[in-house]
């Protein structure tokens, strides 16, 4: 049985790291001067003062729409594919919605910057792009974000600063340093986001860029979302260390433990976060437990877990539920929230035809983009 | 017995030095581990410590001396009991190595210095064709003789002053001064937020480069040497060179990945080899081996200045080389431009890199027997100038590729290809690769020999081709 991110909403009680372990609490913590691990657990220790944030009505159901929003577009994605209109490699978000939501809208926009994987269509949503574009994208057709030549793997926006969508796993965490060198150089204020997945933790050049980014304090986020299985390797069989905040340790980078099926809980952490490298104190590592309810990517054989074990998942910890009961409990009825999915389901499937109506790139586009310049 | 002491070689490529200064004095006592003279090569000045201990009865060579070559007798030590007045110089018909001073490799098992690699250096580097018949360079230009590592760092640093998204990140290129001394200098100038020692940690750096060049910097990413690059080739190749096409244009990655390539002198099969073709391969990237020093600067300047991602191939055994570079403000060559760098009507040899060297010294000795070879710099590897080599072809009828690096799948294997393809009824002969063996890199000295690419082995492929 996978680690259940519920059960890891008792962090606080479990010994977080040989330093913190020591202190047994959060409230026995002494001061900096005291303690030379202090940088290491200060800022889980900070947030676990107040885990939720405290959304006023409008953001809560912005933040509702928005993964509802990823939510139907990646279960219209998955059927496309199973049409043939989407081919290749397709890697959905369903079930991680809150860590994109709760990550992003803490972001400026302005400045800030994101790179991921290749799960990256809830990232480019949460952007507020428009669907059509990235559904086009994923039918592979002109009017694709990329126009076509990336696929549902290489998305890009460099107008909203999102740097992608990048295919080889832990590839982003060291190009995310570099964006974090250029905010740095640039004295511009900016931060960057690196998602990464529990399987990329694994990558050396995750540490080499660890060891860097902490070396130069660099702006940078670190984020592992942990979604338990690497393809279909839990992390009990991938990891030596499964707390993955922990693995920033060895380079000073102090880490934080966030349950990602909590869109608030997760904006919470972010705020304690991104504040702390805005004040240019350096890296952060954050770890979000999620889980993915459909396959690793589409031809996943879904043999290395039970039925049982995700629908407990679907369940018991969903994030868009989870959301909606607090919706529910502030006075909003059920007719309101279903007008919303009405709205969003309209949304998805304008997008799925846009996508499938479209025009596929013009054979010409074959050699463009290669090289910018003429030579 | 009195013991000589000998100029030594502080890099496996060193072939001679300055004398810098004399730290102990003739009648002074030596122990072990004493500093006894500081010496200079062209990378970095080196304390020379005695291995044995004595008197120190005759300075042989003066301190401030130049180009004292390596294995030269600069001083004699006397042991306890001996007379320092008694010691006498060596015979001056030493010419300062033991070997016999032909050009023949002379093997001697223990010796330290590397004649196993017979490349011209220095003054006597063979000439490329002057400057001023370069349509790039304007009329009355005038030149001055720079190395080529210098050319490489006044590169950096003009283009560093013009644009201050220009930065260098590498191992040891800041207060190091640069492991091969191509970036000395440069920190003094501009300073650690834009000359940045990195750990050594390839793959990393590689990446943070080239995310770096996506934030919208111009960073020149060095590697120490590109045997290390391989650590760091899914950057390169997967980040750097696809991301401009996989974003349907979105997205750039203007960077140049820069440092030595192909093999050195004496450093064993893990530290020599040619990615040239490798890169070369490789859609998205720009890949630039320039030979002489105005090429060197011109097209790194330019590699700088491009949108696009560039790997730029330099050669150690290239740098301490002088040629003469155009005294202007802002010398810029075209990338994907060969040159012809010595005209000729009988043959054409095409190289790049160290081999562009080989093949003129074969074009002299060719011309002595009456083959007058044309000689082409390809200067960019990709893109190829496909029609300098095929015009050059259609002249001479006869075409041998000059690579320093493996003939399986090479450019000299791409050259080939070219001329089958498009220059067929041009052609009066095979064209003929000259590479080096195929097999790793051997670490003795004749066995490298063996497996390099030199220039009679260019003649001798000429001659095949011209049926003589």
């Amino acid at each position: 049985m996978a680690r259940k991110p519920a059960a890891r909403k008792t962090t606080g009680k479990k010994p977080a790291t040989k330093a913190s372990s020591k202190e047994a609490s959060s409230d026995e913590v002494g001061a900096p001067s005291d303690d030379p691990d202090f940088i290491l657990h200060s800022l889980q220790d900070e947030f676990e003062k107040s885990k939720s944030f405290d959304a006023s009505d409008d953001q809560m159901l912005e933040f509702y729409r928005q993964m509802l929003l990823i939510r139907r577009f990646e279960e219209k994605a998955g059927q496309l594919y199973g049409l043939g209109l989407i081919g290749g490699f397709c890697h959905l978000y369903i079930g991680q919605e809150a860590v994109a939501i709760g990550l992003q809208s803490a972001l400026d926009n302005d400045k800030d910057s994101v790179i991921t994987g290749y799960r990256d269509h809830g990232h480019m949503l949460a952007y507020g792009l428009d669907p059509d574009i990235i559904m086009a994208e994923l039918t592979g057709r002109e009017a694709g974000i990329s126009k076509g030549k990336g696929g549902s793997m290489h998305m890009f926006s460099t107008e909203h600063k999102f740097y992608g969508g990048h295919g080889i796993v832990g590839a982003q965490v060291a190009l995310g340093g570099g964006l974090a060198l250029a905010h740095q150089y640039r004295d511009d204020g900016g931060i960057c986001l690196a998602y990464f997945g529990d399987g990329a933790a694994n990558q050396g050049q995750v540490y080499e860029t660890f060891n860097m980014a902490s070396l130069w304090n660099l702006p940078i986020v670190f984020v592992v979302e942990d979604n338990q299985y690497a393809m279909g390797t839990s992390t009990k069989r991938s990891s030596a260390e499964t707390r993955f905040y922990r693995r920033g340790t060895s380079f000073r980078i102090p880490g934080m433990e966030v349950n990602g099926m909590d869109v608030l809980e997760v904006r919470a952490a972010a705020e304690v976060a991104f504040k702390h490298v805005r004040e240019g104190k350096g890296p952060v590592l954050m770890e979000l437990n999620t889980y993915r309810y459909r396959g690793h990517s589409m031809s996943d054989p879904a043999k290395y877990r039970t039925r049982e074990e995700v629908q407990d998942q679907r369940d018991h910890h969903d994030p868009i539920e989870r959301l909606k009961k607090v919706l529910v409990e502030n006075g909003h009825g059920e007719d309101d929230l279903k007008a919303i999915d009405k709205d969003i389901r309209k949304i998805v499937a304008k997008a799925a035809d846009f996508a499938e109506s479209s025009a596929e790139p013009k054979p010409g586009e074959l050699y463009t983009d290669v090289l910018v310049e003429e030579y | 017995m009195a013991i000589e002491l000998k100029m030594p070689a502080l890099s496996p490529t060193m072939e001679e030095g300055t004398l810098a200064k004399w730290l102990k004095q003739e009648g002074d006592t030596i122990e072990p581990g004493d500093i006894i003279a500081e010496i200079e090569t062209d990378k970095a000045t080196m304390e020379f410590e005695a291995i044995d201990e004595g008197t120190l009865a005759k300075i042989l060579i003066e301190e401030g001396t130049e180009n004292v070559a390596v294995g030269t007798v600069i001083a004699m030590l006397v042991g306890e009991g001996e007379d320092a007045g008694d010691v006498e110089a060596p015979a001056a018909s030493d010419d300062g190595d033991d070997d016999e001073g032909s050009d023949e490799v002379v093997d001697k098992p223990g010796e330290g210095k590397d004649e196993g690699r017979d490349e011209p250096g220095g003054a006597s580097a063979p000439k490329t064709a002057p400057r001023a018949d370069d349509p790039a360079i304007p009329d009355g230009t005038s030149f001055t003789s720079v190395t080529v590592r210098e050319a490489l760092r006044d590169a950096m640093a003009e283009e560093m002053r013009a644009d201050d998204r220009v930065f260098v990140m590498g191992e040891e290129v800041a207060e190091y001064q640069g492991a091969y001394k191509v970036t000395q200098g440069l920190l003094d100038e501009f300073g650690p937020r834009r000359v940045i020692d990195t750990p050594i940690t390839e793959y990393g750096f590689a990446g943070i480069g080239s995310g770096a060049a996506m934030g919208g910097l111009r960073p020149i990413v060095e590697f120490m040497t590109f045997n290390f690059a391989m650590q760091a080739i899914d950057h390169i190749v997967n980040s750097a060179a696809k991301t401009n096409y996989m974003s349907g244009g979105q997205m750039r990655c203007p960077i140049v990945f820069r440092g030595p390539n192909g093999a050195a002198s004496r450093v064993g099969a893990q530290h020599s080899q040619n990615y040239g073709p490798w890169y070369a391969s490789v859609p998205g990237l720009i890949v630039i081996a320039p030979y002489d020093s105005a090429d060197a600067k011109g097209l790194l300047k330019a590699a700088i200045r491009s949108e696009d991602p560039v790997v730029f191939l330099e050669n150690e055994l290239v740098y301490g080389r002088s040629f003469d570079v155009p005294y202007l403000d802002d010398h810029v060559l075209p990338i994907g431009k060969a040159r012809i760098v010595r005209e000729g009507k009988d043959a054409t040899i095409v190289s790049y890199s160290i081999g562009v060297g080989l093949a003129l010294e074969a074009a002299e000795k060719l011309a002595e027997e009456g083959i007058d070879a044309e000689v082409i710099d390809l200067r960019t590897l990709r893109p190829l100038d496909k029609e300098t080599v095929l015009a050059s072809l259609a002249k001479t009828n006869r075409l041998v590729v000059a690579e320093e690096g493996w003939p399986t799948c090479s450019i000299a294997s791409e050259i080939i290809a070219i001329c089958m393809e498009e220059g067929f009824d041009d052609l009066d002969a095979p064209v003929l690769r000259v590479c080096n063996e195929d097999v790793p890199l051997p670490y003795a000295a004749n066995l490298e020999k063996l497996a390099l690419i030199d220039a009679p082995r260019i003649v001798e492929a000429v001659k095949t081709i011209c049926y003589v």
